[in-house]
């Protein structure tokens, strides 16, 4: 019994000495006052345009040029919603739905695709595996936009050009996703648990699917959100490869709208904010896998 | 598997059971990579090929139309259109305008990412949360849209904030484009390096700055001579990647150009390669696109080894 109130009170006093800097580490006052103005000013850089965004597509354009830029002024949002689905001619929500789409396709094949394959650079030794690895690493390195043009060529050739596989398939390549199965199967899948389910009689199939995919849906939440991220925000590929106003994702028909006609500028900017929020749910939800990813590339890297 | 069964039963060696786990390894191992390797090879390799051939060729009017035109054929031209690609004026002004700006943007985007680091990092603020949230958020908005706005905010008709700053300001004029757009990616990639720099500084054992309290290290010392040794190699990963993304830069310049017309079809050589694919600047065509294309990749290529092997010489020289 009092043993146990002994272990709380020690982990207690060890939790708040994780709080609690030792009065060595602390920064002097001045120090501490500088920084937090640093802190504050970086904040502002960052969020203000966004908090703009969202001001400015409640505007009209005469609020937009006469109004204070950071406050409200006439609630002009339901105009701009229709002016939105009026350019846009109702593709709005397609243009997300198919954002959506494309980008949870990609991440689902890709995530499966380069976990597998990072779970056999870990775990097997198979002829050619020096040099899959250093093609992939090549690949990691290598600026894909440049890809783009002979892709064109390739998937013309195929006559995959304007469907959604021509956006799916090359956003689901994820080098950097092969990079971060490597490193999380080394880490995450024990060796000799996989001997175990061996003498077990399990197939090597079984394994993967039922415990090895256990051990690292962590890893899988986070090359997922890469991939997703990647394929919502790329926008060259898209440019290249559909033209039917019903494929585009969102970046791409917002472009459209932006280049094309003089536009309602607080309607453009609702595009921009509803287009956006999707993602910034999704990242706001999943902050930790992004942060475990980054580690990952960070350490090892 | 019945037949590797037997096998065994009639050899019962030890050799030939390793020999059966190594192939075993051997098909387990690919089977796992293959589906990988299939897309790899489609998206990465082909493409590749592809652009190597398509650079030695070019459409050229048949000659027997009416006119000496006629229906456009592919010829091969081997490496005229590299030749045109190197010689280009309109090629290196825009290669040119990417190292400038890489030069001033990727220094500045790591300096400032790496400080909030270590700001972060030390015991200034007790729960950092806030503010990680706060830098890493532009980096959900895609580039063409962040492009956008910043667009917007550069416009002084429209911008919050234009009205406060002296007479005459133009964040789009000749002069001051290049810093606009370097100040849209520095937005973005910012809270992204930064997190990078955290993770890394969060693997150095904190034992070591007791240690350095206790020989008398200042913070700053800590800071300077603990901290940003340590966090190389993720530096090192960033400013490298930061050099591959730069090459490519195109979101940005098109958001520009379609306000801006003054740019020009081929203010990056991404965009030149682009518009000549799609035929709106000459010389154009697939083979000048591919050719453009590979150019770059080669100019990527040496500025990242390049860096590489200054890191690396430094490194060893501290």
């Amino acid at each position: 019994m009092s043993a146990t109130v002994i272990e709380t009170a020690k982990r207690r006093a060890r939790k708040a000495a994780a709080d609690v800097p030792p009065k060595s580490e602390l920064p002097s006052p001045l120090a501490r006052v500088a920084g937090i103005a640093v802190l504050v000013v970086a904040t502002i850089y960052f969020i203000a345009p966004v908090l703009w965004v969202m001001i400015a597509s409640t505007k009209s354009n005469r609020d937009l040029t006469s109004s204070f830029g950071f406050w409200f002024a006439e609630w002009n949002l339901p105009a701009n919603y229709d002016s939105l689905m009026t350019w846009t001619q109702g593709l709005f929500w397609q243009w997300v739905g198919n954002s959506i789409f494309y980008s949870v396709s990609a991440g689902v094949i890709g995530t499966l695709f380069a976990v597998m394959a990072g779970y056999a650079v870990a775990k097997f030794v198979f002829p050619g595996k020096t040099i899959a690895v250093g093609l992939i690493m090549a690949g990691l390195l290598l600026p894909v936009a440049l890809l783009t043009v002979p892709l064109y060529l390739e998937f013309h050739a195929l006559g995959l050009v304007n469907t959604p596989w021509a956006i799916i398939i090359p956003s689901a390549v994820s080098p950097f996703g092969v990079f971060l199965g490597i490193v999380y199967a080394q880490d995450a899948v024990p060796t000799e648990l996989l001997e175990a389910a061996r003498i077990d009689g399990a197939g090597e199939l079984r394994i993967f699917f039922t415990i090895v995919m256990r051990l690292l849906a962590p890893a899988m939440v986070t090359i997922f959100l890469f991939i997703f991220v990647a394929t919502w925000n790329n926008f060259l590929l898209p440019l290249m490869m559909v033209s039917s106003a019903e494929l585009k994702p969102v970046t791409l028909g917002l472009f459209g709208m932006m280049s094309y006609f003089a536009p309602a500028k607080g309607a453009v900017m609702l595009g921009a904010l509803l287009g956006v929020i999707p993602l910034i749910i999704l990242f706001f939800s999943l902050q930790r896998f992004w942060r475990s990813g980054l580690a990952a590339g960070a350490v090892k890297g | 598997m019945t037949a590797s069964t037997t096998s065994r039963a009639v050899n019962g060696g030890t050799t030939t059971k390793r020999n059966r786990g190594a192939r075993h390894q051997a098909l387990t191992g690919w089977m796992f990579m293959a589906p990988f390797s299939v897309l790899f090879v489609v998206v990465f390799l082909v493409p590749i090929i592809v652009s190597v051939r398509s650079s030695m060729f070019a459409e050229v009017p048949s000659g027997d139309g009416l006119y000496g035109g006629g229906e456009l054929v592919d010829t091969f031209v081997g490496f005229d259109n590299f030749a045109t690609a190197v010689g280009s004026e309109v090629f290196w002004a825009g290669m040119g305008r990417v190292l400038l700006y890489a030069l001033f943007q990727i220094p500045v985007m790591t300096i400032a990412a790496l400080g909030l680091a270590l700001l972060l990092d030390t015991f200034i603020v007790r729960r950092p949360g806030f503010f990680r949230l706060a830098f890493f958020l532009p980096f959900a908005i895609p580039g063409v849209i962040a492009a956008m706005i910043w667009l917007y905010l550069y416009t002084p008709e429209v911008s919050p904030f234009m009205s406060f700053l002296p007479e005459g300001t133009n964040f789009m004029a000749p002069g001051t484009i290049l810093a606009s757009m370097a100040n849209m990616t520095t937005w973005t990639y910012t809270g992204y390096n930064m997190l990078i720099f955290l993770a890394a500084l969060q693997t150095i054992p904190r034992d070591l700055y007791e240690a350095a309290r206790l020989d008398g290290a200042t913070g700053w010392q800590i800071a300077t001579r603990i901290k940003i040794p340590l966090v190389r190699g993720a530096a090192l990963l960033a400013v490298l990647l930061s050099i591959i993304g730069t090459i490519q830069l195109f979101n940005e310049p098109v958001i520009m150009e379609s306000a801006n017309p003054w740019m020009g079809k081929a203010y990056t050589p991404m965009m030149l390669t682009y518009n000549s694919m799609m035929g709106a600047v000459s010389p154009s065509g697939t083979g000048m696109a591919s050719a453009y294309s590979l150019l770059m990749a080669v100019v990527a290529g040496a500025l990242a080894i390049v860096y590489a092997l200054l890191q690396r010489r430094k490194g060893a020289s501290a």
